[in-house]
């Protein structure tokens, strides 16, 4: 096994050992700490397979994000008040089954990447960053006025929806349903990376117009991934508004898209485990330094400068030694 | 009939036309070499063949019509490029290289090793650490790879040892004699082509200057329009 095999499986181990203590030593906190670490690498994993695998430096995630919550949000809603979502020509009726919104959401969220893709892939650079933040600052601007779901105070929810043959308020349950998600979602992108679209994307990233020379359509390629990416980030999103029981605009804002991107450059960048490195120490140094000081984001700041200077595998590749080209 | 024919094709680089009514023919199983001296349009010509630039009048390859079609198109329609430049995609291994561009047909991972038994030793390694040699050979793999009806090889010896260019030289005299590949050469040796082309079309100020068999290109002509 390679250094950076044995520094993902000390995270595996440590993502799994943890919680099982807290859960032994009676302590949820910790449980629910560990689920915003997963929900939170199960969205940069997303991201990253967009800016990792395919070059794209997408400053507007949260806009899957933000989806795949209302998502969760919207349909719960209208379950807890027994309001049909629709009554025209048919009856949609919310619903309280994480499946079927986690369904909702993936769809929602690869709907939009699509249309976002379609228009945004056809610039790059700080052209493609900015045509991706304005996405994520129209949907912020959209909800906040969205007066039926709560404006800008958001939309509450009273009960986690569920899972069939699961307990979903118990916070181990909740958290190895969460781990599970995230787990096939390396998976996917594992099996992504090593498959010929995966080859493919990495070379367009390289040379993006030359890969046409060769009969690639690499901009074919970036669209799928950015689809995939984006369904990935949605079903995040509805995640993290069920461990909350709580959605608002802020999931659209651009701090979000933020903070995604730094789960995803203090892990290392196109690292498997990259995204889960950064978003547990992101939650980590959140939790930590946040009693210390509400000016933790400083030492996040300073800490985000050092890797991005001298370590630019981020903490996975600082840990596991062999540098990837693309860092 | 032509596999490949151009026809009073422009094209221009923003205000700055390059292309002045090219015309070239090229048949299935011919070589045809392109020289010129810098700056001409030869690979301009080059990248109006492969829509890497947009280009006016009638291209047509196989029956096709170029004009319409997206850059990856060409390549899918049959259509083998080796840039200038080399190109190489290089953070992949040179497996990785050859498997990214592979589509079915004659060409693969054993055949090309044939030709350049140098790839096949180095198959696990970076493109980025192979040797300028080697990457022009791994250019060329690439684009085989593709299993193209016509391959366009754009200064595909220029800047390199002459030990590798005798090599590369003598893989592109095997490629026409034992494969049959039509072949478009774009170079400035004008002794390697002759051993390798049926004819010649010198370009110059973006049109065709001279065209004949490669044995009527005698030094005079060719001293006057590539300038060797």
């Amino acid at each position: 096994m390679s250094r950076e095999g044995y520094v993902n499986a000390a995270l595996v181990a440590a993502l799994i050992g943890v919680p099982l203590w807290a859960h032994l030593a009676g302590e949820p906190f910790t449980i629910t700490l560990a689920t915003r670490a997963v929900i939170f690498a199960l969205a940069a994993v997303g991201l990253n397979l967009a800016l990792g695998l395919g070059g794209m430096v997408s400053f507007g995630h949260a806009v899957f994000f933000g989806l795949g919550g209302y998502a969760m949000g919207i349909l719960a809603h209208h379950a807890q008040n027994f309001l049909p979502l629709y009554d025209g020509l048919f009856l949609i009726e919310g619903t309280k089954s994480m499946p079927v919104i986690w369904l909702v959401a993936i769809t929602v969220s690869a709907l939009a990447a699509l249309l976002i893709g379609l228009l945004s892939l056809r610039t790059s650079g700080v052209y493609f960053i900015m045509i991706t933040l304005a996405f994520g600052q129209m949907f912020y601007y959209f909800t906040i006025s969205w007066s039926a779901y709560g404006g800008e105070d958001g939309l509450s929810i009273w009960v986690r929806n569920g899972f069939p043959g699961l307990n979903t308020l118990d916070p181990i349950q909740f958290y190895a349903l969460c781990f599970t998600l995230l787990c096939a979602a390396l998976w996917l992108t594992h099996r992504i990376a090593r498959s010929p679209f995966g080859l493919m994307l990495n070379a367009t990233r390289q040379v993006p117009h030359r890969v046409e020379t060769v009969g690639l359509d690499g901009q074919r390629a970036k669209l799928v991934v950015f689809v995939i990416s984006g369904a990935i980030t949605g079903l995040a999103g509805a995640l993290f508004a069920d461990l909350n029981r709580f959605v608002s605009p802020t999931m659209f804002s651009w701090h979000m898209s933020g903070e995604i991107m730094i789960f995803v450059i203090l892990g290392g960048v196109a690292r498997l485990f990259g995204p889960v490195a950064g978003a547990v120490l992101f939650v980590a140094m959140e939790h930590v330094l946040g009693d210390l000081s509400d000016y933790w984001h400083i030492y996040l700041g300073a800490l985000l400068l050092g890797i991005v200077l001298f370590a630019r595998g981020g903490v996975v590749g600082l840990l596991a030694g062999r540098a990837k080209s693309h860092d | 009939m032509s596999l490949l024919t151009l026809e009073g094709v422009t094209a221009s680089y923003g205000a700055s036309q390059a292309l002045f009514g090219m015309d070239l023919t090229l048949s299935e199983g011919e070589a045809v070499a392109m020289m010129g001296r810098n700056g001409m349009g030869k690979t301009t010509t080059v990248r109006a063949i492969c829509r890497m630039l947009p280009a006016q009048g009638r291209l047509v390859f196989d029956g096709h019509d170029l004009t319409r079609l997206a850059s990856h198109r060409t390549a899918q329609l049959g259509i083998g490029l080796v840039p200038e430049g080399r190109r190489c995609f290089r953070d992949l291994t040179v497996e990785e290289n050859l498997v990214v561009a592979a589509r079915r047909g004659h060409w693969d991972l054993s055949r090309v090793a044939g030709l350049f038994p140098r790839l096949a030793e180095r198959r696990g390694q970076r493109a980025s650490t192979l040797s300028g040699g080697e990457q022009q050979m791994l250019a060329i793999g690439r684009a085989l790879m593709t299993n193209p009806r016509l391959l366009i090889l754009d200064e595909a010896t220029e800047g390199l040892a002459p030990l590798i260019r005798a090599e590369i030289w003598e893989a592109i005299a095997r490629l026409k004699t034992e494969t049959g590949l039509s072949l478009l050469v774009i170079d400035k040796s004008l002794k390697e082509l002759k051993g390798v082309a049926d004819r010649a079309v010198l370009v110059a100020r973006g049109q065709v200057a001279w065209a004949g068999a490669m044995d009527a290109l005698d030094a005079e002509t060719s001293a006057r329009h590539v300038g060797v």
